[in-house]
């Protein structure tokens, strides 16, 4: 395997060719936010949260999905690249109805911690009050579509690990959906094998499991740490 | 020179912001001997004074009435602090906003849901703005601190760092919900 080395943040790094910016960065303790990357499932660089400054691009890119190349000179943490990410945490504040004092993933919830640490107190822009609906029909688990950012965590777990494909996702841009099969109820569907995965993986209160009260969301992802694990042992 | 003047005021929110404030307990003391509290929720002054330094604003601004006291109190303060998620995002009180107006909300409680006494009350009640809105949608803020409630000792760093004319910036560890 082909090894670069490159420059993050002036920190002079080595990654192999198949290797990610973000990968490499955090190999190199320089830390990166993400939001619809995780650890085992593939990236698709949706949440532009992780974007950098790359010497001799003209546009800013997402290191989740940027492969690192020789000599490739990285900027990861610039003033405009914080605005930009805390615009993109704003934005998605307001494109919904996030309450946290009242969600079930209060103080669990990477939307909150990102708007925390990226320093974000208020929104300047309007918001777009739209009416959303919670679908409780499965036995076991929920989805508030109110809270729901579209990183699509679950649609890939989803497909990638539990092999069902009951997520995906339904309407384009601001009207852009995740739905179960072909948009019927949860609690109908044929594929689900209410394994929970997806709700393990939601950043957000969108996914939950059924009867917990606001901010007792326990995330544990018992499985990921094995998907990773195994990732990597694929690699050498 | 005059003692420091301060005030807290209380438009639509749970009053859970004022009682973070009391959070602070003998901390109340070193905050009054510094500036004299001349109008809030928890003294007995009816009028909103001139010449206030700091103000604490719980609460989101749901009413015509909410609107003028919070015009008055820009137009007679200095410094002005979006207290808690209400006052900052609108936060539960905001929930309503999904609707065009809060008609929905008076129908569902007064009408559909009682069976004595139907129809919302309206005498001597202010009328509801259509959509409620945080603080800094409609008068400038200073200091934002979101929070539900903001910790005592946030509120405590915050009132220090304005009484010292410090920016609170570098005091404040705020988020949203809790």
């Amino acid at each position: 395997m082909t090894v670069h080395t490159l420059r993050i943040d002036g920190v002079q790094c080595a990654g192999s060719a198949d290797q990610t910016v973000l990968e490499v960065a955090r190999e190199n303790g320089i830390a990166i936010p993400t939001l619809c990357h995780l650890d085992g499932l593939c990236d698709i660089g949706a949440c532009r949260l992780c974007v950098v400054e790359v010497a001799g691009s003209a546009k800013l890119l997402p290191a989740c999905t940027t492969q690192v190349a020789d000599e490739m000179d990285v900027a990861t943490a610039t003033p405009r690249l914080r605005d930009y990410r805390r615009t993109i945490i704003e934005m998605l504040f307001v494109e919904r109805n996030h309450v946290c004092a009242v969600c079930v993933a209060n103080n669990h919830c990477e939307l909150q911690r990102h708007a925390e640490e990226l320093g974000l107190t208020h929104l300047d822009l309007a918001n777009v009050n739209p009416k959303l609906d919670v679908d409780a029909s499965h036995e076991r688990f929920a989805i508030d579509h109110n809270r729901c950012i579209m990183c699509t965590r679950c649609v890939r777990v989803c497909d990638e690990v539990e092999g069902a494909h009951t997520w995906d996702v339904m309407g384009r841009g601001i009207d852009a959906r995740v739905v179960t099969d072909l948009g019927m109820p949860w609690g109908e569907s044929p594929t689900c094998t209410s394994c929970g995965k997806c709700v393990q993986v939601c950043p957000t209160g969108a996914l939950f499991e059924k009867g917990r009260p606001v901010a007792s969301t326990k995330v544990g992802r018992p499985f990921l740490p094995y998907l990773k694990s195994r990732e990597e042992g694929g690699r050498r | 020179m005059s003692r420091p003047t301060f005030a807290t005021i209380w438009l639509d929110g749970c009053s859970g912001c004022h009682m973070s404030f009391l959070d602070m307990d003998e901390r109340l003391l070193e905050v009054v001997a510094r500036a004299d509290l001349v109008y809030s929720p928890l003294v007995d002054a009816k009028v909103y004074p001139e010449g206030v330094d700091i103000v604490l604003v719980e609460g989101a601004v749901s009413t015509n009435e909410d609107l003028e006291r919070i015009q008055l109190v820009r137009s007679r303060t200095k410094i002005l602090v979006a207290l808690g998620d209400c006052a900052v995002t609108t936060n539960v009180p905001g929930m309503r906003n999904v609707f065009a107006d809060a008609q929905p909300l008076f129908q569902r409680a007064y009408v559909e849901n009682v069976t004595v006494n139907l129809g919302m009350p309206t005498k001597g009640l202010p009328h509801h703005l259509p959509k409620t809105l945080p603080v800094h949608k409609v008068v400038p803020v200073d200091v934002f601190l979101p929070g539900c409630p903001p910790s005592a000792d946030l509120i405590f760093d915050t009132v220090v760092a304005l009484l010292d004319g410090r920016s609170p910036e570098a005091a404040t560890h705020a988020r949203f919900g809790r």
